[in-house]
């Protein structure tokens, strides 16, 4: 008995090494379901499909992925991505990792990306978290909360990408959650054929650490909590985009642009 | 609808999220010391599928049979 | 083939060119600009893509993806940029990643003196990731060597699977040299090995005979795994001592087992040299010259050079001070590859010979220094 899924995994690594009720597992299921969909609309094929992710709970998932994979070094990933793309511009790379790998560590690569334009998927799972490593202060994590690194109270700010995102080039600009993976999979379809850079935030869960740190006592908790924080609008403006924990999370396409792609004008200008 | 118990992780989600009570945690461990959601109330699926789009353990699909209405 | 007239910075870019680069990321640092300037202006015009990154952090993932896509890729950096480096140099180990970073070494530590030379850095090349494992360093000694011995990064780094680095310093960058270049006739350009199995028995990470795994790049079909964590031929992680010891010791073996593959020396009159100076790069210019005038006064001296820093070429070099009563390493530093070389002359009196230069050694001063032991 095999699941419709099971072409695009690893099965013989399975199960898979995330908590039980990870928001993670819901947000790679629907990515695949989104490439499936690709794929059985003869888009592109399985063998073009390459996913790179850096270090960390959600970049754990290009273990468990059947596809020209590449789990680097942490918050690398999206250049290890560009260089990919830029010999094989046939590749339909994607990039999945966690606010910490994308937002901190690797939050410069993002801006430069994001000011080419560069022609890449990038889906970062925002669990507000360093979950991997055992619950630390993420630049995501809302004010206030218990972290392993703030056991006093988070007296950080929050980063929110899609505001710093709309002040750059990208083509593509969503916000997802974890509670609404139809969401999820129609917005990386949509992502997969864009041209420019594709970045979707994906709000999760983690029930075991960070939930830990909101005292939520299961994932059912966790799941029901955000799912009432969770607001949709079809395309929300930047003003709505901070993320209010216990508040408001909006998803939505924040921005879609029809933008020429880093790909096409560097092969534009260097084939003259 | 299919459960491929080895992967279930007992989190629950799809019991909380099917909207007519198919789902129910079973009694029966698997290999890992869970125990794995079970169909019980079969005949109640609407083929919703929020099961499957649901767990995080890609445990569950399911098929929809010729009665399915969309 | 053609005769130029070119820097030893424009002699890697175009060494590189002949070798097949196809993939160049970087960031401007000096002495090392022009490596980048060349191709930024030629690679295109054979097909390749130059692209200035935000750091040089990013420039070395990108090299490696590039490289995993399946073409040749460098980037050319100094010491400030190297050390930025670093990580990404272990996981181009880590995951045998073929690419060439062309570093020209400047006056240090920190940003030191960007447009002045020195050899500060030949053990950081070598030591430099966290983790065991062995690599190849290439020092050439003129603008001609730059050229040549880029090819054979390339190549060494091809069929070993491993990163290489070219080694330059400021000096050698901007000085004005005659160069044979090679046809594509006329030299032999590498490239790594492809399975030949079919894709459902490939493995990415298991070894031939010659502990290098045949490699297959992205959108081949392979559904090819790099891997940063540790891991076994299939790419799987694994926290065995079993699959530790095999993937540190194949990464250590695949250099060491292939040795004769990859060193490289020279050695001047030291059939019966009584004293040997050994140096490299640009310092072993003027140690050459003075070598030949204490030849020509009488004294029994000879010259080793190393162009592969590591590995050394440890047999050329034993045989060389066969019968030296005194081994001098003359250096632009405080006396740092003099350690490499006690390793292997236990027998030997090795005296350190540091001669810290902007430009390069003068003889005299080298003899300054010398005198005392002759």
């Amino acid at each position: 008995m095999s699941h419709p899924l099971d072409r695009y995994l690893r099965t013989d690594r399975l199960p898979h090494v995330w908590c039980p009720g990870c928001g993670i597992g819901i947000a790679v299921s629907a990515m695949l379901r989104a490439i499936d969909k690709h794929i059985s609309e003869g888009h592109f094929s399985h063998d073009d499909v390459a996913v790179v992710s850096g270090i960390g709970c959600t970049a754990r998932a290009t273990l468990y992925l059947n596809f020209d994979s590449a789990h680097v070094i942490h918050g690398r990933a999206i250049p290890f991505a560009i260089g990919l793309k830029l010999v094989k511009p046939n590749l339909k790379v994607i990039v999945v990792s966690g606010d910490g790998d994308i937002a901190a560590i690797g939050g410069n690569h993002l801006l430069h990306a994001a000011r080419r334009n560069f022609d890449l998927t990038v889906i970062m799972i925002n669990n507000m978290i360093y979950g991997m490593t055992g619950g630390q202060v993420s630049p995501t994590t809302p004010p206030t909360i218990y972290t392993t690194t703030t056991p006093h109270g988070n007296y950080e700010y929050p980063i929110n990408i899609i505001k710093l995102l709309s002040a750059l080039n990208a083509s593509y600009v969503a916000r997802a959650s974890v509670t609404h993976p139809h969401l999820i999979e129609k917005y990386v379809y949509k992502a997969l054929s864009i041209e420019g850079l594709a970045f979707i935030e994906i709000v999760s869960t983690c029930p075991e650490v960070f939930g830990r740190h909101l005292g939520f006592k299961s994932a059912v908790e966790f799941f029901n909590k955000l799912k009432e924080m969770v607001r949709f609008y079809e395309k929300p403006p930047i003003e709505k985009s901070d993320i209010v924990w216990g508040n408001e999370v909006i998803i939505g396409e924040y921005i879609i642009n029809d933008r020429e792609g880093f790909v096409r004008s560097i092969y534009k200008t260097l084939s003259k | 609808m299919n459960v491929l118990v080895e992967r279930c992780k007992e989190c629950g989600l799809c019991i909380n999220i099917c909207p007519k009570g198919v789902l129910v945690r079973g009694e029966e461990f698997n290999s890992r010391g869970y125990r794995y959601a079970v169909p019980k109330n079969i005949d109640n699926c609407i083929g919703c599928k929020l099961c499957e789009y649901i767990c995080p353990d890609i445990a569950i699909f399911v098929v929809r049979g010729e009665g399915y209405e969309g | 083939m053609r005769v130029e007239y070119l820097t030893g910075n424009y002699a890697v870019a175009e060494g590189a060119i002949t070798a097949g680069l196809r993939f160049y990321a970087g960031y401007p640092i000096t002495p090392s600009s022009e490596i980048f300037e060349y191709l930024a202006k030629e690679l295109p015009k054979v097909g390749g893509i130059v692209v200035q990154f935000e750091d040089e952090i990013a420039s070395i993932n990108a090299v490696i993806g590039a490289s995993w896509a399946g073409a040749k890729a460098m980037t050319a950096t100094s010491g400030p940029g190297f050390s930025l480096m670093i990580e990404g140099l272990g996981l181009a180990i880590m995951t045998e990643t073929p690419l060439v970073i062309a570093y020209v070494m400047r006056a240090g530590p920190s940003t030191g003196i960007a447009t002045k030379s020195g050899q500060y850095d030949v053990m950081q090349v070598r030591w430099g990731a966290h983790g065991n494992y062995e690599i190849v360093v290439y020092t050439p000694w003129s603008v001609q060597e730059a050229y040549d011995l880029t090819i054979k990064s390339f190549n060494v780094s091809e069929l070993l699977r491993l990163p290489v680095i070219l080694l330059s310093d400021a000096t050698l960058a901007h000085l004005w040299e005659r160069v044979v270049m090679r046809g594509p006739e006329e030299v032999v350009i590498m490239n790594r090995k492809k399975p030949k199995v079919p894709r459902d028995r490939y493995r990415p990470y298991e070894p031939d005979e010659d502990l290098v795994p045949p490699m297959a790049c992205f959108g081949e079909g392979y559904r090819v795994l790099v891997e940063s964590l540790t891991h076994d031929e299939r790419g799987y992680y694994k926290t065995t001592n079993e699959v530790q010891r095999k993937l540190v010791w194949r990464l250590v073996n695949k250099v060491r087992k292939n040795k004769h593959l990859v060193v490289d020396s020279a050695s001047y009159f030291v059939d019966d040299a009584e004293y040997v100076v050994v140096a490299y790069g640009s310092t072993a210019r003027s140690a050459y010259a003075l070598v030949k005038e204490l030849r020509s006064k009488g004294v029994k001296i000879g010259l080793f050079r190393p162009k592969s820093l590591w590995p050394i070429d440890d047999d050329a070099l034993i045989r060389a001070c066969s019968k030296a009563k005194k081994v001098f390493v003359v250096e632009n530093n405080v006396g740092v590859y003099v350690n490499e070389v006690c390793r292997f002359l236990k027998d030997k009196e090795v005296i350190s010979i540091p001669v810290i230069d902007l430009d390069i050694p003068s003889p005299e001063d080298i003899l300054d220094v010398m005198r005392e032991w002759l």
